[in-house]
């Protein structure tokens, strides 16, 4: 009743083009990033913002990066945590290396740096595909650790290789508040978010689909090969090397590379997966889900334990939080193999016709 | 199908929801909080288990025994899984609880520490890093917030070279020793100390990491094999401490030439070694053992009324789980030094609790009282002293027990603590902060 | 000359034990597809579960038997609550519901059996053999040469098992195409639930080794990350190319550590050592530029 576009004429080329063609669509999203941007942070508490928020829309950003690449380019990467190293180390560099350096331009440069790795690393992926390229990415994970790890330089010659980050600073303003950081970071998430579901709309995004679709059937259509493959590397790791600047700078504070290790790569392999492969949306869902789930299992299994006086220890508890979580994502994967996006969209078509659907 | 998931997920969003708002108010007055940012997953949770299983017991004990001073202690896990995002929600999740009467945070892992230490400052709450995390944090005028209690990676490294050098007659020169390191930060961090002590004692230093998780170490033995050193310290953590001890052995290297740090020294580290680990050394600064008579009395109290936090009483008096009690025994006695100058049966603020930890002064006298003479060595911290020891045993594997072979030993503070300094005032002047004066605070 | 051969020698003993732990994979993704991420937490399932009887005083046999029972308990119940639910979808999906069974099983195995770290005693020891030691220098160990042997014994069952009886050619069948195999009566779901427990089989004798090599703890999930290399250079479906992809990557990767750190210590100065890590997938890499299919693997053929 509500969300139905009956009655929404279309006069011009850009109301036909423009990101949400319906109506509701675009109210909704205003609504929504009303509420985040004015009332979220009114009313949010610092445990939100610093262990919910900011990691949820970093992770957010770093997934639709994997996206663009798996979901639309359909290159399957298990890199993508060294991406976001790659951006958290250059841009720390740039920081504190060059002397009065914008924060936003150390974030971009940073990017840009992950940007050059990304197209370095994607080079295999003209010759090699599925399965066998994922593990070649795994190359890049290992291998631009080790990098960090090994080159003091890059860690502005810290003894053990960790980097802590001097504060963000923009014009003066220090950004030291838990919510001028969120606000920060969803600035820069949305508009980067924006950008993406523009792009994958764009000749762009339609020839990686078509070359995610089938390589061969592209190139015999006139798509160049070379260029749409790197440049969704590219795309892609800018994307993550943005995310993994923010994740130093506005969430984690100090970052070492062993933290940027394979266990991140799955973790942001599983938000797409979870969220919707080839869905700028999903991309949101899946980390929320991802992120919020085991945080939900730490707080109820205890509290459920504890209640049913069940005689557990704690090591117990731990065990069986990483089996519930195991079991809930095949179990995903089974009820909805396309991913919460999937399920937000049959939600749509359904609210579309009621409530009379017949 | 569908309906069912948006039941659930509705179900699950009122759950989380009623939890967030019931958990904060179960708070009474005189309390005194401890987050407990555990791990007992993952690689490394069997040496989380027994070091948190001797923290929470410690802490029972104490309750039973009539609290910290009628202040009875209250704690509340979380996993970590040795992460460090995983280890910072954590945080997050549970400051605004200790917010008002916390306990030193522990996370026993060196990533999760060094995460920790700008928000703990910003947020004014007490971090305590026994044995491991960010070293330089021993001077207090940079980090007012950050305990490195005990001692140190550099100290330790230091205390190693001593002990060799006692072995070898009072000279190292011409040696050659192999370090063998975990490649990471927290492998990483002895480097400056040995070779600041190589200069000093003239001996050769040859380094070679073994990368993350070391559960093959087949070239670095051989590397070994061809270098023929005198000594092997090594630096290592899970995994990479039996395999090495089991590839030295199948290198034909002895072990009783091996020294380890006390990260690689307990029970989880020899025991699966099996014969492979006899006669290896390692530095500790707790002692293993239920001779202490505070863990003979643990087990007999605590595990003898059934609130036992493990669920295997073999661990009791392992080296791990003793320092789990060491670490409880240290922020226990923070507090009561705390209590001491703001007020006896009070609770303790988070500024308090870090004056206590501040000035700390556990003498031997006090460690018998407590019952706990040989467990750790007599502590004494100050504001450009957050370490306060810096002392270590030298302890080596029998084939069934971990034998003490030496009376505390300590580094070369002289030689160690400028390098704290110099990478402090280094921290400083990255970060903008202005280090407190140390010297004019102690005249007050 | 010495020191280069007792690298070479170690380094192709280790590449066996890849290889054990890469054999799990290649032969699940032969008979279904499914890239099983959740090998290496079989081989830490399968090593918890044989201590575990042990330590309930069974003596070896009789615990090998008993895990390879509780193994097969696994696979069947993944393949009945897991993969026969999601047939026909997307090879990323069956990744991934693998990683979640990795979770699933990396958190059961210490519940089931407690989480500290055991020593696993099957009667090898492990030390350099004299003979060699004392005519040539060289340190081979024995319980190398041992698990060599029993690697190379179990590719032979493996290999002839296939070759020769009545499941071994129904398995086949299936890897070469599921539907042609179902058309002509091959029950599909008996023949992965097998699948499942010949992989079970192949982890609990890889657990076995690497358990008694360092010991029975969760870092035995890690062994996944050195045969996947392994996986690439020999080809996805090829049990030959376990073996040979194995011996390639363990000889080069100890060649290497010894000596390329010191050529890039000259060139940069610093310590550049513990490139273990990433030089077996450096190398996979550059081999699949040329072979982009692995050594044994099947070449795939584009049709539009």
């Amino acid at each position: 009743m509500f969300y139905r576009e009956t009655g929404q004429f279309k006069n011009s080329y850009a109301a036909d083009q423009q990101v949400f063609p319906i109506r509701q669509d675009r109210v909704g999203i205003a609504i929504l990033l009303a509420v985040a941007f004015l009332v979220v942070p009114l009313v949010a508490g610092n445990y939100w913002f610093n262990a919910i928020f900011i990691p949820f829309l970093i992770f957010a950003l770093a997934a639709l990066g994997l996206n663009i690449l798996t979901g639309y380019a359909g290159q399957l990467s298990l890199g993508s945590a060294a991406f976001m190293a790659v951006g958290a180390y250059a841009a720390y560099n740039f920081q504190v290396r060059v002397e009065g350096m914008p924060i936003l331009m150390s974030f971009i440069l940073g990017g840009l740096t992950a940007a050059g790795v990304g197209i370095l690393f994607g080079l295999p992926s003209l010759r090699i595909k599925g399965f066998y390229l994922a593990v070649a990415t795994l190359a890049a994970q290992f291998f631009i650790v080790w990098c960090l790890t090994k080159f003091p330089y890059l860690s502005n010659n810290s003894s053990s290789g960790v980097i802590s980050v001097p504060g963000v600073e923009m014009l003066g303003f220090k950004f030291d508040t838990p919510q001028s950081r969120y606000l920060l970071v969803l600035s820069i998430v949305t508009s980067m978010a924006l950008l993406a579901k523009n792009m994958v709309r764009s000749t762009t995004g339609r020839s990686w689909m078509a070359v995610r679709d089938m390589d061969v059937a592209a190139e015999v259509i006139g798509i160049r090969l070379m260029r749409t493959k790197l440049l969704a590397f590219a795309v892609s790791s800018f994307y993550c090397g943005v995310a993994g600047a923010l994740y130093a700078f506005c969430y984690l504070g100090s970052v070492e590379p062993d933290g940027f290790s394979l266990d991140l790569s799955f973790k942001i392999l599983f938000m797409i997966i979870v969220g919707g492969v080839g869905s700028i949306l999903g991309s949101f869902l899946g980390a929320a889900f991802i992120l919020l789930l085991p945080i939900f299992l730490d707080i109820t299994l205890p509290a459920i334990a504890g209640l049913l006086s069940l005689p557990f220890d704690s090591a117990t508890v731990s065990h069986i939080q990483l089996m519930v979580f195991g079991a809930l994502i095949m179990f995903f994967l089974i009820v909805e193999p396309h991913g919460l996006a999937r399920l937000w969209q049959i939600g749509k078509e359904k609210l579309r016709l009621w409530p009379f659907p017949h | 199908m569908i309906k069912n998931v948006r039941k659930l997920a509705i179900a699950a969003s009122v759950a989380a929801a009623c939890l967030g708002a019931v958990l904060p108010s179960a708070y009474a007055a005189e309390e005194q909080f401890f987050m407990l940012p555990s791990y007992r997953v993952g690689p490394y949770g069997a040496n989380g288990n027994a070091f948190y299983g001797g923290f929470v017991d410690y802490l029972n004990y104490v309750n039973m025994k009539g609290g910290i001073d009628g202040v009875q202690a209250t704690w509340e896990e979380c996993e970590t899984e040795y992460n460090n995002a995983k280890g910072v929600e954590c945080y997050e999740r549970l400051k605004a609880k200790a917010a008002k009467a916390p306990g030193p945070i522990h996370t026993m892992s060196t990533g999760i520490s060094y995460a920790l230490v700008d928000k703990t400052a910003a947020d004014k709450l007490p971090l305590a890093m026994m044995g491991y995390g960010l070293t330089s944090a021993v001077d207090g005028s940079v980090f007012p917030w950050a305990f490195p209690l005990v001692t140190t990676y550099q100290m330790q490294a230091s205390a190693i070279v001593k002990f060799l050098k006692d072995k070898e007659g009072g000279s190292l020169a011409g040696k050659k020793i192999v370090f063998l390191y975990h490649d990471s930060a927290y492998g990483k961090e002895p480097i400056l100390a040995l070779e600041a002590e190589s200069r000093l004692n003239k001996y050769d230093l040859v380094q070679i990491p073994v990368a993350h998780p070391g559960n093959e170490q087949g070239a670095q033995w051989q590397r070994i094999r061809q270098e023929k050193p005198d000594y092997v310290i090594m630096w290592g953590w899970g995994v990479m401490n039996m395999t090495a001890l089991k590839t030295a052995q199948k290198m034909g290297f002895p072990r009783e030439k091996m020294i380890g740090s006390w990260w690689a020294g307990s029970e989880e580290d020899v025991v699966p070694a099996g014969d492979a680990a006899k006669g290896y050394m390692s530095a500790t600064w707790n002692v293993a053992g239920k001779a202490v008579p505070v863990i003979a009395d643990i087990e007999k109290s605590v595990y003898g009324a059934g609130k036992g936090n493990l669920s295997d009483k073999a661990k009791l008096g392992t080296i791990l789980y003793n320092r789990g009690v060491s670490a409880a025994v240290l922020s226990v006695e923070a507090i009561r030094t705390a209590q001491a100058k703001y007020g006896k049966g009070k609770a303790m603020g988070a500024e308090q609790v870090r004056w206590g930890l501040e000035n700390l002064n556990i003498t031997d006298a006090r460690l018998k009282d407590l019952g706990a003479t040989g467990l750790l060595p007599a502590v004494k911290t100050a504001c450009d002293n957050h370490e306060g020891s810096g002392k270590v045993k030298m302890q080596q594997w029998d084939g069934s027990k971990w034998v003490v072979m030496t009376d505390w030993i300590e580094g070369n503070k002289a030689l160690i603590h400028p390098l704290f300094q110099a990478d402090a005032a280094k921290y400083a002047k990255e970060k903008g902060i202005t280090p407190r004066n140390c010297a004019a605070e102690a005249k007050k | 000359m010495q020191f280069f051969l007792e690298v070479l020698i170690g380094g192709l003993l280790s590449g066996v034990m890849y290889s054990l732990v890469a054999l799990g994979f290649v032969l699940i993704f032969k008979a279904s597809g499914v890239f099983n991420f959740a090998q290496g937490a079989m081989v830490y399932f399968a090593a918890l579960s044989l201590v575990g009887v042990m330590g309930k005083g069974a003596p070896l046999w009789l615990a090998f038997i008993l895990a390879f029972g509780i193994m097969t308990i696994l696979g069947i119940a993944t393949e009945k609550f897991v993969l026969r639910k999601m047939v026909n979808q997307a090879p990323i999906s069956l990744f991934m519901a693998t990683i979640g069974l990795a979770f699933f099983i990396e958190g059961l195995a210490p519940l089931l059996w407690g989480n500290d770290v055991r020593a696993l005693e099957i009667g090898l020891v492990d030390e350099p053999i004299p003979y060699l030691l004392d005519s040539f220098n060289i340190v081979v160990s024995s319980f190398d040469l041992t698990a060599a042997g029993l690697a190379l014994a179990l590719v032979a069952g493996l290999a002839l098992f296939f070759q020769f009886t009545r499941v071994g050619r129904a398995l086949r069948a299936v890897a070469d195409d599921h539907q042609a195999a179902l058309s002509i009566g091959i029950p599909l779901q008996h023949i992965w639930a097998l699948v499942w427990a010949v992989a079970g089989f192949v982890a609990l004798v890889a657990g076995m080794l690497w358990g008694s090599r360092n010991g029975v703890q969760f870092a035995l999930t890690f062994t996944a990350l050195k045969a996947l290399p392994v996986l690439i250079l020999g080809g996805f479906t090829s049990v030959p190319g376990a073996i040979v992809g194995g011996l390639i990557i363990g000889a080069s990767e100890k060649l290497a550590e010894i000596y390329i750190p010191p050529v890039m210590q000259s060139m940069f100065g610093g310590n550049f050592g513990g490139i273990e890590g990433w030089f077996p997938y450096v190398m996979a890499l550059l081999f699949l530029l040329v072979r982009p299919e692995g050594l044994f693997g099947e070449k795939h053929i584009d049709r539009v």
